[in-house]
């Protein structure tokens, strides 16, 4: 028996996308994620900055823990109604001012479980907030989500 | 516990069974070998003082700081600054020193830096595309050999200063640059930081890398720390340092709080048009603040040269 995949039930996924950093991918992320809710879709948000996860602290849940279940991680739910589903590594970290110092294989490797081995459910968006760069985790996270309904990438820039 | 990708244990400890980058680690694709690293210290002999700029969170001012810090110690004619850009998928150094569109060229010493000044020294990633429109897609070990070929081809000559200027995060440039200048020696670090506690939750954990790896901390600049409106004079927290901003961070930390630079449009505007914001705004408070944070450093270097030749 076929395993069901755990983006089986994506619907459409989102990259957020710079280059540069702090011009705001994790605020967008998460305002996107925050209207999307309010206009009543199943949402989730998958935070790959492994050096820098912000999207925890944004949404107020960054002392939270996670746990997995048969079909792997259980994201944390998160906003108003507790409806939008977080997965990101700031949940992994045993003290938040840990620094994750990580060369590229290894960080590719996680996020290759992130992307398989989270329990999403259905969704109608899910969000892929990225670091800055194109480097081992945009790569990543591209091969890693070739195969599902790869929506496209909104690009955030400031104007200078 | 990982014992950390860089350790001898790398890939040998018992807490390495299982983890899906324990080949690798085993493989010693760490530091540089004996070999390398005597090449690495031959090129660097003749560096006095170096300096790396680091944050952990991005669009802080890393590259802008490294720029300026590298035109204002310029500013002494007597001294040979060198500024090394080892951000390998987002270079803005070329941009902000006014120098696109140069190319390296090869000479039978080396590579020769890009010059801004007689005493101003540039390499850059940047240099090496053929459109600054082009993306670097590179995984980390290819990154590691361009940054060790900028350490080890680049004929920088006698240098007073070596400034680096570093990408966003805590990963594999970070890493090997430490590594890679283990050959010689760093003053330490400047870590740039904007008010908020978005940007000083990443902050942290890059003073917790510095430690980790043993990098002396110079001190922490706040940048983007205030407005105060030319038309009007007020002053208006664009950034608002809702957890107590880079001086609340330091006192907890320990770390010294080299200064806060407010924000002026006139910063970026020089930046795109490749000019010295302390050349062309003289009078800025951002200017003042600039330069007194360049002096903190300098006093620092002169501090560890002058203790160093103590010792010997």
């Amino acid at each position: 028996l076929a395993e069901r995949s755990n983006l089986a039930g994506v619907r459409h996924i989102l990259l957020v996308l710079s280059g540069k950093g702090g011009v705001g991918k994790s605020t967008i992320s998460t305002e996107l994620a925050l209207a999307l809710r309010s206009a009543g879709k199943r949402v989730g948000i998958l935070d790959v900055d492994l050096c820098g996860p912000s999207i925890p602290r944004m949404l107020r849940v960054q002392d939270s823990a996670v746990h997995q279940c048969d079909s792997g991680w259980v994201p944390v739910f998160v906003g108003q109604d507790k409806a939008i589903a977080l997965m990101s590594i700031g949940f992994l970290l045993e003290r938040p001012d840990d620094a994750v110092v990580w060369r590229g294989p290894k960080k590719n490797a996680l996020i290759k479980q992130f992307v398989t081995d989270v329990a999403w459910g259905d969704l109608d968006f899910l969000i892929v907030d990225t670091p800055p760069g194109t480097s081992d985790e945009h790569i990543s996270t591209v091969e890693a989500l070739r195969p599902y309904q790869l929506l496209g990438a909104i690009l955030v820039t400031t104007p200078q | 516990e990982c014992p950390g990708t860089g350790s001898a244990q790398a890939g040998r400890a018992a807490a390495c069974q299982g983890c899906p980058n324990q080949g690798l680690c085993a493989a010693g694709a760490a530091g540089p070998d004996p070999a390398e690293a005597a090449e690495l210290r031959a090129r660097l002999r003749a560096v006095r003082h170096t300096v790396l700029v680091l944050s952990g969170k991005g669009g802080v001012g890393k590259s802008t700081f490294s720029a300026l810090l590298a035109h204002g110690l310029a500013a002494d004619e007597t001294k040979q600054v060198a500024l090394l850009d080892i951000d390998i998928c987002g270079p803005s150094i070329p941009k902000i020193m006014g120098l696109e569109g140069e190319q390296v060229h090869q000479s039978g010493s080396g590579w020769s830096p890009v010059y801004v000044e007689e005493n101003l020294g540039v390499m850059s990633v940047g240099f090496l595309l053929s459109s600054p429109d082009d993306a670097v897609i590179w995984r980390g070990p290819k990154k590691n050999g361009l940054i060790k070929q900028f350490l080890r081809d680049v004929d920088w000559g006698e240098v007073d200063y070596l400034i680096v200027d570093t990408p966003p995060g805590t990963s594999d440039e970070h890493l090997s640059i430490v590594q890679y200048l283990s050959a010689t020696h760093i003053d330490g670090a400047v870590i740039v930081t904007t008010p908020q506690e978005v940007s000083l939750q990443d902050v942290r954990k890059e003073i917790n890398f510095c430690r980790k790896v043993k990098l002396p901390i110079i001190g922490v600049v706040e940048n983007m720390s205030g407005f105060v409106c030319p038309k009007c004079k007020n002053e208006s927290q664009i950034f608002p340092p809702t957890t107590g901003g880079a001086e609340k961070m330091c006192q907890n930390l320990n770390v010294s709080l080299l200064g806060k630079v407010p924000l002026d449009p006139q910063i970026g505007k020089s930046c795109d048009r490749g000019q010295s914001f302390l050349a062309e705004a003289p009078e800025s408070p951002a200017t003042l603040s600039y330069r007194n944070i360049i002096q903190r450093i300098q006093e620092y270097c002169e501090q560890q040269h002058f203790k160093e030749e103590k010792i010997m």
